[in-house]
């Protein structure tokens, strides 16, 4: 299982990228092949707010669900609509297609939590 | 460390996800869930329910000893026939549910579930009335592979002289596959599509698997997970033990009380704690099935509200790769499992509304 080098990881399992002042949130591979065939993404509203570390979305399986939790405080700016009717994307292309949504951080606590490639690589055993 | 099936050598080399499940690793998905769960509904699939448990009744007394343990009948059963029953316990509610076939005129093969099967054999042990009937648990001795679709009588009718269309629903007969001897050969099943449960010595499972695998090759069979076990009998509503069941749970509230026979001679163990709750009027809850309207998927423990009043709770849910809509099983207040009832479903403090319907979510001739 191969860890992108380019992101960095929380220990929930999401991968979170750089996109200029954003963040750019999903799930790893390592997630969904564990959670299995996805089923439906319950994404925020453009403009919500959240706090580090609060539930901002909701994979559902047909064999479970996850919370996907925000590393930094922030405003939701852009969600995935295209996982609506095309859920597979987070199994089938999760680091790219799959993404989630992107947050613009009120500040940058949370960010020294993340996870480097290598640590997570070694988190999830790969 | 959970325990292995004969068969788990299969599941790995056919690249499963491995969970715990009954106290064994067991293969939840082998690819996805979802197409496993279609192949069944529209072809065949075979599982590995070797987990299941099997405990022996023989002797004179074999009749009478599961008169009173299970509650439905078994005089009146004719060789070759089988019948889900409850195990019930002295506090009204369900140790178990099983199936018994009988074999011959003294002796019966019970199957119940994986989780179960310890406590099970523990309670036919010390709750036989009967010096004169064995009680054997067999589970270790048996392999069973349950073949589910409606291509499986073509698949299982070509590795065996055995004449599948003698063997009428909830039946089962002797049988010899692909050369293994000392089968048994059961037309029931736990997916609500048609299709065959095998018995099969446990040292001859893998043979049997692999002959089944390359015999259902040209109708496109797959390995089938227990994921989509468990999506499938949801569709049919059957339901699962742990779930929809449990020790505390009633036969009346379950809606099992048409295999409680009350009125057989010397009725049956926990009978009277049974109607004495009904008496009482304490199981104001009853089961229901429920279509869920947006995307969010119900699942069990999901509380169940009928105008802010809390009146149930999900027992399970998951969304129905036939339907593609969430479906549910839920305990709500008598009354409010009529159909065409809205219920709202609290999915982490938002509301999610579902429609309480009757009958199985996928029905068996549209399978």
């Amino acid at each position: 299982m191969t860890v992108p080098t380019t992101l960095r990881y929380t220990a929930h399992d999401e991968w979170v990228r750089q996109e200029g002042d954003l963040l750019v949130i999903g799930i790893t591979h390592f997630a969904q092949d564990a959670l299995g065939d996805i089923v439906h993404v319950e994404l925020p509203e453009v403009g919500d707010t959240f706090a580090a570390g609060a539930a901002v979305a909701e994979v559902e399986s047909t064999k479970a669900t996850a919370e996907i939790y925000t590393p930094v405080s922030g405003e939701i700016v852009e969600i995935n609509e295209a996982l609506d009717g095309a859920e597979e994307l987070v199994n089938q292309d999760p680091y790219a297609g799959g993404w989630m949504f992107k947050i613009r951080p009120s500040d940058s606590a949370g960010l020294d939590s993340l996870m480097d490639p290598a640590a997570y690589a070694t988190k999830i055993g790969a | 460390m959970a325990k292995r099936t004969p068969l788990f050598d299969r599941h790995v080399a056919a690249g499963a996800r491995i969970v715990e499940f009954g106290g064994f690793d067991m293969p939840v998905w082998y690819s996805s869930l979802v197409d496993e769960h279609r192949c069944v509904r529209q072809a065949v699939g075979l599982f590995d329910v070797s987990h299941m448990g099997e405990i022996r009744v023989r002797g004179p007394g074999a009749i009478a000893a599961l008169e009173w343990l299970v509650s439905n009948t078994v005089t009146d059963m004719a060789h070759g026939q089988a019948r889900y029953a409850l195990l019930c316990n002295d506090r009204g509610g369900v140790v178990d549910d099983l199936i018994v076939y009988r074999v011959s005129d003294d002796d019966f093969l019970v199957c119940v579930n994986a989780s179960n099967r310890e406590k099970d054999f523990a309670w036919f042990v010390a709750n036989n009335p009967r010096t004169d009937a064995t009680i054997t648990d067999e589970g270790d001795l048996w392999g069973q592979i349950a073949i589910q679709g409606p291509a499986s009588e073509l698949v299982l009718a070509s590795l065996t002289p055995s004449d599948l269309a003698t063997i009428a629903y909830y039946h089962h007969a002797p049988g010899t596959v692909a050369g293994i001897e000392g089968c048994i050969i059961a037309r029931t099943g736990y997916t609500g599509s048609p299709g065959f449960e095998v018995f099969v010595p446990a040292d001859q499972a893998s043979a049997l698997w692999d002959a089944l695998m390359k015999a259902g090759e040209p109708h496109g069979i797959k390995p089938i997970g227990l994921g989509a076990r468990d999506t499938l009998r949801m569709e049919a509503r059957m339901p699962l033990y742990g779930h929809e069941l449990s020790d505390d749970i009633s036969p009346t509230m379950a809606k099992l009380t048409r295999v409680c026979k009350f009125e057989k001679p010397g009725s049956f163990l926990g009978a009277a704690a049974i109607l004495a709750r009904k008496e009482a009027g304490t199981d104001t809850k009853v089961l229901a099935g429920a279509l869920i309207d947006g995307k969010r998927v119900v699942r069990d423990g999901t509380r169940v509200l009928k105008d802010g009043v809390d009146v149930g709770w999900v027992t399970s849910g998951t969304r129905s790769p036939i339907l593609e809509k969430g479906i549910c099983m839920l305990y709500v207040e008598a009354g409010l499992d009529a159909p065409g009832t809205v219920l709202q479903f609290d999915l982490r403090g938002s509301l999610e509304t579902g429609t309480v319907v009757s009958g199985a979510f996928v029905k068996k001739s549209a399978a």
